[in-house]
């Protein structure tokens, strides 16, 4: 009596046995499926549907946000359900793999590709050519009438835009320093920040704005108004080689003075008072303290914010596009790569400007990777 | 001695605060401009500046003289007690009681207009006609400043909007819900490859994306995710994540190992700890990164302009096209500037400290 009874219950629990891993690696196989096919129509309707706009903007969000999510926690459950050490041996994967695999896609193995397209012709086939042909498109980039002129303007934007945003930052934190209204200050002059660059394209147009000479007609730009006020003729500024450029970089400027004022507004605040105070004592008036403690003790900080906003005046588009596009000689590298990509449709000459792009931030990336690696002990 | 250097710190007060006035003002100038003319009426922006809605005095027509034929126009003119040329009316002459005349048009038309310097601007033509124009996609029709009846296609703003929304949020979400995994991952939990990946990320913080333009765009033109919100989620994701990783991994990788090693103890699995304890202790973090890609997907124009173009229209995108079709009217772009801006600057003003925390700590981006 007693022997089939161990006998069923072994087979029983062969049979449990055999259920569960079967069980298991079924529902860890079906779950991920019925999700990725759910998303998948969701996809579809949200690419086809022609519901009421609202709908498909709520539904977007919710799939979007809902759907990553739910996919890293079933990765997550089919990782942990795996048998013995190989969960947890899989499951870094789990947590960097899609963040490494979409930064591979996007950034990092696009330089190479970019580069590759570089040596080929419009439409990205074949290669441009034999022998030094093959440098073609390098040869327009460098040497091109229309990208030289990019390269003054972007010289112009960058050292022009730097330092008027610097200087200003560094006149107005200093200045805020010194006024109980500091912080209402700074945030009239870090507003712009938010202000997206074809909105700042539209207000400036503004100011600038032309109506020409007639009977009755009105200038309705306050630089045109202003400068009539004072006696002058007004002046159509957008179309004044080479003043123009000037006209522009002050946009960015105003956009980007209240980055330069807060990086270094912070740092002022971080001079030991005792240091200012004994320069004072010792018969050192405001401005020589300014000159000898002040500026050698944020240089640090006024050389950071300086490269940053070379760099981002390097790639400067937005404000190009919107105001002129590029015409009347204001046109710059990052406008040039979207004309030579978007208009005339050659992507070999557009990515050899965008690798002209990158060759001009290299020294940086390599400074960012000394930094790191100084840093390394507590990686 | 003690008074005079009272006085001196009173006056440099006094001159430290008014240069910043200044240029405060000058600041703000342009915004306000844009944000006046966008209430006025479309006829009168052409008629005068945005700051004749200021009280102010200004010459008002208060008649007008019609010469009879009797008068020779090329010589001598006397009317209202004076003589003057056709010329000189035709400058315009101020009377000794202050009222002025001035020749209007040419010699045959024998008209004279009698105008006072008078307050004027206190009662303004403001209106929400522009807004309405720009949000919605009606048809509208106005006259121009020639005259002429113009019939067009509202802009569709409120469209537009609706669709940087659904661009914006998860496209913000998406990035920090990876990044927080990543920087985890490379914070806490040893696997091979740990020191590859992560110079990856160093090195590819700065790389400009128009890199992965031209290559980006091929495949999506492949895959068919051209126009597509996944599409540009996606490309948002990639070219926010380095950032996102970086910074979450600064923050996370320096919070107390104890901490971690007691949730273990207590059998806690990864998982549970980076949603129950790493993400909670993160917040001021991911508060900066989240206001920084907030800000740069909605304001982005670039990326909108690649990958999503005509057919999913979003703000900057509409903004700028009513740039490019219809740039003198004043009243659309201006009322459409203020729609775009609408939501970065309540965030701003909202949540300023993070606010900033986040635009200087994403200043470094590619």
């Amino acid at each position: 009596m007693q022997v089939p009874h161990e006998k069923r219950s072994a087979f029983a629990g062969l049979i449990n046995w055999f259920t569960t891993i079967v069980g298991r690696i079924f529902i860890s196989l079906f779950t991920p499926a019925i999700t990725f096919f759910v998303l998948w129509r969701v996809f579809l309707f949200l690419r086809d549907s022609d519901a009421p706009q609202i709908i498909i903007v709520l539904v977007a969000i919710l799939w979007g946000v809902g759907g990553v999510a739910l996919l890293f926690v079933i990765s997550n459950w089919v990782v942990e359900q795996l048998p013995g050490n190989w969960g947890q041996r899989l499951q870094p994967f789990v947590f960097i793999g899609p963040a490494v695999v979409i930064m591979g896609w996007y950034l990092a193995i696009p330089v190479f590709r970019t580069l590759v397209l570089s040596f080929k012709g419009s439409l990205g086939q074949d290669w441009i050519g034999k022998g030094w042909a093959i440098f073609d498109n390098y040869k327009f980039a460098f040497t091109n009438r229309i990208m030289l002129e990019t390269f003054r303007n972007n010289f112009l934007w960058m050292v022009l835009g730097t330092s008027l945003s610097v200087g200003f930052g560094l006149l107005i934190a200093v200045l805020a320093d010194r006024s109980k209204f500091e912080s209402i200050y700074k945030s009239i002059i870090f507003m712009p920040m938010a202000i997206s660059f074809v909105g700042a394209g539209v207000i400036w147009k503004f100011v600038y704005t032309y109506r020409g000479k007639g009977v009755g007609i009105q200038e309705i730009g306050l630089l045109n108004a202003i400068v009539l006020a004072l006696g002058g003729e007004s002046q159509p500024w957008l179309n004044l080689p080479p003043w123009n450029n000037l006209f522009l970089i002050i946009i960015m400027v105003w956009l980007q003075t209240g980055f330069a004022m807060v990086v270094i507004s912070s740092a002022i605040k971080g001079i030991p008072a005792e240091l200012l105070e004994a320069a004072r004592i010792d018969g050192a008036n405001e401005v020589q303290a300014f000159f000898k403690i002040t500026i050698p003790y944020i240089k640090g900080t006024l050389i950071t914010v300086s490269t940053t906003i070379i760099i981002f005046s390097l790639k400067l588009f937005d404000i190009v596009r919107v105001m002129t596009g590029g015409n009347n000689g204001t046109n710059v590298i990052a406008n040039e790569f979207y004309l030579q990509r978007f208009t005339y449709g050659n992507t070999g000459r557009a990515s050899a400007i965008a690798i002209v792009l990158l060759i001009a931030v290299i020294p940086v990336i390599i400074n960012n990777l000394r930094e790191f690696n100084k840093d390394r002990r507590a990686f | 001695m003690a008074a005079g250097t009272k006085g001196q710190k009173h006056r440099s007060t006094l001159v430290v605060n008014g240069v910043l006035i200044l240029i405060c003002c000058i600041w703000l100038l342009p915004t306000l401009g844009v944000f006046i003319t966008s209430f006025r009426d479309s006829q009168d922006i052409f008629n005068s500046g945005w700051w004749a809605v200021f009280p102010h005095k200004e010459d008002v027509e208060i008649g007008e003289i019609i010469l009879d034929d009797a008068v020779d126009v090329n010589g001598k003119i006397s009317v209202e007690g004076i003589t003057a040329t056709f010329e000189e009316l035709r400058e315009g002459i101020t009377l000794s009681d202050g009222r002025k005349l001035t020749w209007l048009g040419n010699k045959r038309t024998r008209k004279i207009v009698i105008s006072e310097q008078k307050w004027v601007g206190f009662t303004n033509n403001l209106t929400l006609e522009n807004y309405k124009d720009v949000i919605t996609g009606k048809e509208i029709t106005f006259t121009d400043a020639g005259g002429n009846e113009i019939l067009r296609r509202g802009n569709n703003l409120g469209a537009a909007f609706l669709n940087s929304i659904a661009v914006t949020v998860p496209a913000t979400i998406i990035p920090i819900l990876i990044a927080a995994f990543a920087a985890f991952g490379f914070s806490w939990l040893k696997f091979p490859g740990r020191d590859l990946f992560f110079t990856m990320i160093i090195a590819i913080l700065v790389v400009p994306l128009q890199i992965s333009l031209v290559p980006i765009l091929q495949d999506y033109t492949k895959l068919q995710l051209n126009g597509t919100f996944l599409g540009i989620w996606l490309a948002h994701t990639g070219f926010g994540l380095p950032l996102a990783t970086y910074l979450l991994f600064n923050y996370i990788s320096t919070l107390p190992r104890e901490l971690l090693e007691a949730a273990y103890i207590d059998g806690a699995t990864n998982f549970t700890i980076l949603f129950r304890l790493i993400l909670p202790l993160s917040v001021p973090s991911l508060a900066s990164f989240a206001i920084f890609q907030f800000l740069w997907v909605w304001n982005d124009y670039l990326v909108s302009l690649v990958f999503l173009g005509e057919k999913t229209r979003v703000i900057t995108y509409a903004l700028a096209s009513i740039v490019g079709e219809k740039g003198q009217d004043w009243h659309l772009l201006t009322s459409g500037a203020f729609v775009s801006m609408l939501l970065p600057m309540a965030v701003f003003f909202m949540l300023q400290r993070y606010f900033v925390r986040g635009m200087l700590a994403g200043s470094v981006k590619g």
